[in-house]
């Protein structure tokens, strides 16, 4: 087998969109990897519209904007393996993976993006008492069931979580002929995007419950009833029970980053987004090996995936051209309301014209600035009217203003909300 | 007539059937469930106990040790996943030091080997994340963790191998004396046998009373939550860590298992229900109270399931085996150690029918089974040469657990087979990760579809009406 420069591990929106950068920046000897039977990733089953709106000022549906790339992968040559399984990553950047035709086989690039995607939280990291029956799935399952396969997994549902896929899974199983009695919310506040609950649960009558949470699951077969009751600092408020007689739950309830082959690598992981730490060039812990996407940190939108990851593919491009990059780096510390911040470590002599920061902040405040400082030096100011969990802040970093903090002895970068 | 009906395929019924396998006999087990190890052995501790705990002189005793010390040949012989960690009953206070000592001398005198009290200093070295509070702990080098579904599955299999015909989903209603043996009423008509071995689990009591009404036995169920945590926290200890009881309560356990997962529990609550196997909040709570209290820095984030299961609890807390009517055998109230116990409670109960009916050997009987191949165990150049004769064995289907195509239909195919998911996932792994089926169970359905020859409609998550999809799109239209 050919052995390529330039390993990329997932075909979804992040890979594709890293793939065709690499290519663009004079990567020829590039494969991707894709675990699935076809390219495009998540975005096959998410059929509803809503995607491309920055990147290509239009509403497509998911396979429409994975169509995109693939299109563009496939008129670029871009090789790529699909029912492809990478079983591990080593340090040394060794690939090994397998498939039918193949077999097992291993790859030896130079540089890798890691673009492997985010999985569902399920029910047992949930720890939701009651049996366990038929019946709970995860949105996203669910999601597969019906827009995949054309089945209804379910007939009276309760949601549990407002994520987006949650949201939208609220008004297809409405639309498929289900009866989804309500979503409950665990926060005070939605973890989706607020077109979506206008969208997806007011226009068809669908309650949201915030500050609520499924106490316990009924039924021992197939679900035949869950609980829910509100919840106060953490906990389920007594006599505040309501029962709901159902078929199905489906739980919306966060994503987590699929980093185990990260992890395996050694690739350093953040604490707050389970994501690798990666520096302004979305460079992780270990040289060559970038991150892109969902598995760097859950994403709210495909098209600022489709940025990071076309960003990353660029960097990899570079690295290849020039190898790694021994340069200071300024740690980015999120402060004051701030969660997390990508990148965690900006070196201002990498920087170029500017490093796109995404951020988000961990719980719903209003009318506040975004602020930045290098050292004492305030890089960026941005008044916000409302910041909430659910959407991703993004900012830009004036390349000229970090090497000029950096000269004057900046030691960290901070972000931070302040009043007003 | 029949010569003999084993009730239950927990893995007390399968280890009867598999050594009465050795003799020349037909035998039928009837299961209520879709399969085995559905009910008390498919939830529990998985672990075998050294045997130090039951008391001296007690059957319970006797059949753990002996059990315990067959475990590691069995393992070797039917192929499942066992393993030799040892375990520690760790003392948290100095005051409970006479249990301790009292615990270390009940297992001397069960036969338990290689015990020995280690102190502060060296139970550290042995378990660094024990409680900063541990004075001293039980050492008992036999200790060991099996995969109880794997056990199970492995006697199953042997016993079908050797002539044992299983029937699932057929509940047992009644038993009545007949000439010469038993009637066995269930929903799906009468058997007969000539002898009849209640493993009924929870339900022996019930059995047990059709035939000894007048010296009844009575079930309580008790019922044990857990936390299943990832393979990340896998080594969090080394060792089966049990709290002494004491002064802080009666503890939790802490232990590897043999997949390189974590099992944090049981809670021990005397139920009504012989089927309420459903998790509680407050049990939730009282694990992550306890869980801390030998073993510190749990990572109970990295809890990927919550789970709940019923130990078959006789109030006088003893195994009941014996003939308690001619051709009649309990193999009865069968709680912890009743997993480690199990191959000598097979060989017990195998005994007992045979000299009541005086049953020949089988020179037939093959005593070793394989297991279902697992790829990653291979070298590279004969897991490669594996895929080229067979390419399902490079189709990954359970990302989470890297479990092939061609593993999920070798454990379809099987006598018996899997044929509900929790079929495929107990035998397999697939969908016991981290991400608790969410990617693999569409495939697998489909799979599970395919072999059994099946719309993908009928297949169920563990039998019965457990139906994951409920129809297609727009049908109510």
């Amino acid at each position: 087998m050919d052995q390529p420069q330039l390993v990329i591990i997932g075909g979804g929106p992040a890979g594709l969109a890293a793939a065709i950068a690499a290519r663009e920046a004079g990567v020829q000897d590039l494969l991707v990897l894709e675990r699935d039977a076809e390219l495009g990733g998540i975005l096959n089953q998410c059929i509803h519209n809503g995607f491309g709106l920055h990147t290509f000022q239009q509403e497509l549906t998911g396979p429409e904007y994975a169509a995109r790339f693939i299109d563009r992968a496939k008129a670029l040559g871009i090789p790529y393996k699909l029912n492809t399984m990478v079983l591990d990553l080593a340090a040394d950047k060794t690939v090994t993976a397998m498939n039918r035709t193949d077999g097992l086989f291993q790859l030896h690039p130079q540089a890798v993006v890691l673009a492997m995607g985010c999985r569902e939280r399920p029910r047992g990291a949930l720890n939701i008492p009651g049996t366990r029956p038929a019946g709970i799935f995860t949105a996203g399952t669910a999601q597969r069931l019906v827009n995949i396969e054309g089945y209804l997994p379910g007939r009276r549902v309760v949601i549990l979580g407002s994520g987006d896929i949650g949201l939208i899974m609220a008004r297809r199983m409405t639309l498929e002929g289900a009866k989804v009695l309500c979503v409950a919310e665990l926060m005070p506040y939605s973890g989706g995007l607020k077109r979506n609950i206008v969208q997806c649960l007011d226009d068809f009558g669908i309650p949201l419950k915030l500050s609520h949470t499924v106490v316990d699951i009924q039924g021992t077969r197939r679900v035949e009833g869950v609980t829910i009751a509100r919840v106060e600092d953490g906990r389920p408020v007594p006599g505040s029970e309501e029962h709901y007689a159902c078929d199905t739950l489906l739980l919306s309830c966060g994503l987590l980053p699929e980093n185990e082959l990260s992890r395996a690598a050694g690739v350093a992981l953040g604490p707050v987004t389970g994501g690798p730490l990666v520096n302004e060039s979305l460079e992780t812990s270990l040289p060559g090996v970038f991150a892109a996407g969902n598995v760097l940190h859950v994403h709210d939108l495909v098209d600022y995936v489709s940025e990071e990851a076309a960003a990353a593919g660029a960097h990899a491009a570079a690295y290849l051209r020039t190898g790694a990059q021994d340069a200071p780096a300024l740690p980015v510390r999120a402060e004051n309301g701030v969660r997390y911040t990508v990148p965690a470590a900006v070196r201002p002599a990498c920087a170029g014209d500017a490093v796109t920061l995404r951020f988000r902040v961990g719980g719903v405040y209003r009318n506040k600035t975004v602020a930045v400082y290098a050292g004492d030096a305030c890089l960026v100011r941005r008044k916000r009217p409302v910041l909430a969990p659910g959407e991703m802040e993004t900012l830009r970093l004036p390349g000229e203003k970090l090497r000029a903090a950096a000269r004057a002895g900046a030691a960290d970068i901070t972000v931070t909300l302040e009043e007003g | 007539m029949l010569d003999v009906i084993i009730i239950g395929a927990g893995v007390s019924g399968c280890a009867c059937a598999r050594e009465l396998a050795r003799r020349k006999a037909s035998i039928l087990v009837l299961e209520k469930e879709e399969d085995v190890c559905c009910g008390t052995s498919k939830a529990n501790s998985a672990i075998v106990h050294a045997g130090y705990d039951a008391p001296h002189g007690s059957l319970m005793a006797r059949l753990n040790v002996q059990g315990s010390r067959m475990m590691p040949a069995l393992a070797k012989e039917l192929d499942f996943a066992y393993r030799r960690c040892g375990s520690l009953v760790v003392c948290l206070d100095e005051a409970d030091r006479p249990a301790l000592q009292a615990l270390y001398q009940n297992g001397v005198a069960n036969g338990v080997e290689g015990l020995r009290i280690v102190e502060r200093a060296e139970l550290q070295a042995m378990e660094p994340n024990v409680a900063d509070e541990a004075v001293a702990a039980l050492w008992a080098p036999t200790g060991a963790i099996v995969c109880p579904f794997g056990l199970t599955f492995a006697l199953a299999e042997n016993a079908a191998a050797n002539g044992v015909r299983f029937q699932f989903d057929t509940a047992v209603t009644g038993v009545a004396a007949i000439d010469g043996g038993w009637r066995v009423q269930t929903a799906a008509g009468a058997y007969e046998a000539r002898c009849v071995v209640n493993a009924a689990g929870v339900y022996a009591d019930t059995v047990h009373n059709w035939v000894r009404g007048d010296d009844p036995l009575t079930i309580v169920p008790r019922r044990g939550e857990y936390f299943l945590l990832d393979h990340a926290a896998g080594d969090h200890v080394r060792h089966t860590v049990f709290q002494l009881p004491g002064r802080l309560g009666k503890g939790v356990l802490v232990t590897p298992t043999v997949h390189g997962n974590l099992l944090v529990g049981p809670t021990a609550q005397d139920i009504g229900g012989k089927d309420d196997t459903a998790t509680t909040a407050a049990g939730l709570d009282e694990l992550r109270a306890k869980a801390g209290l030998a073993v510190k820095d749990i990572p109970l984030r990295q809890t990927i399931t919550s789970f709940a299961g019923l130990r078959a609890h006789e109030p006088r807390h003893e195994f009941f085996i014996g003939e308690i009517a001619p051709g009649f055998v309990d193999c009865a109230a069968i709680e912890s150690p009743g997993l480690s116990s199990a191959p000598a409670i097979g060989v017990m109960v195998a005994d007992i029918v045979a000299r009541s009916l005086a049953l020949p050997e089988n020179p037939a009987f093959t005593p070793t089974r394989k297991g279902i191949l697992d790829p990653k165990t291979l070298p590279p150049a004969e897991r490669a040469a594996l895929i080229r004769q067979n390419p399902a064995y490079g189709q990954i289907v359970c990302r989470c657990e890297s479990v092939t195509e061609g593993e999920i239909v070798d454990a379809i195919r099987r006598t018996p087979g899997a044929r509900s998911l929790d079929g495929v996932k107990r035998r397999t792994r697939a969908g016991m990760g981290r991400c608790q089926a969410g990617f693999c169970s569409p495939r697998v359905m489909e799979i599970l579809a395919r072999e059994l020859g099946v719309p993908l409609a009928a297949v169920t998550k563990a039998g019965g009406d457990s139906h994951i999809i409920t129809g297609v799109n727009k049908d109510v239209y």
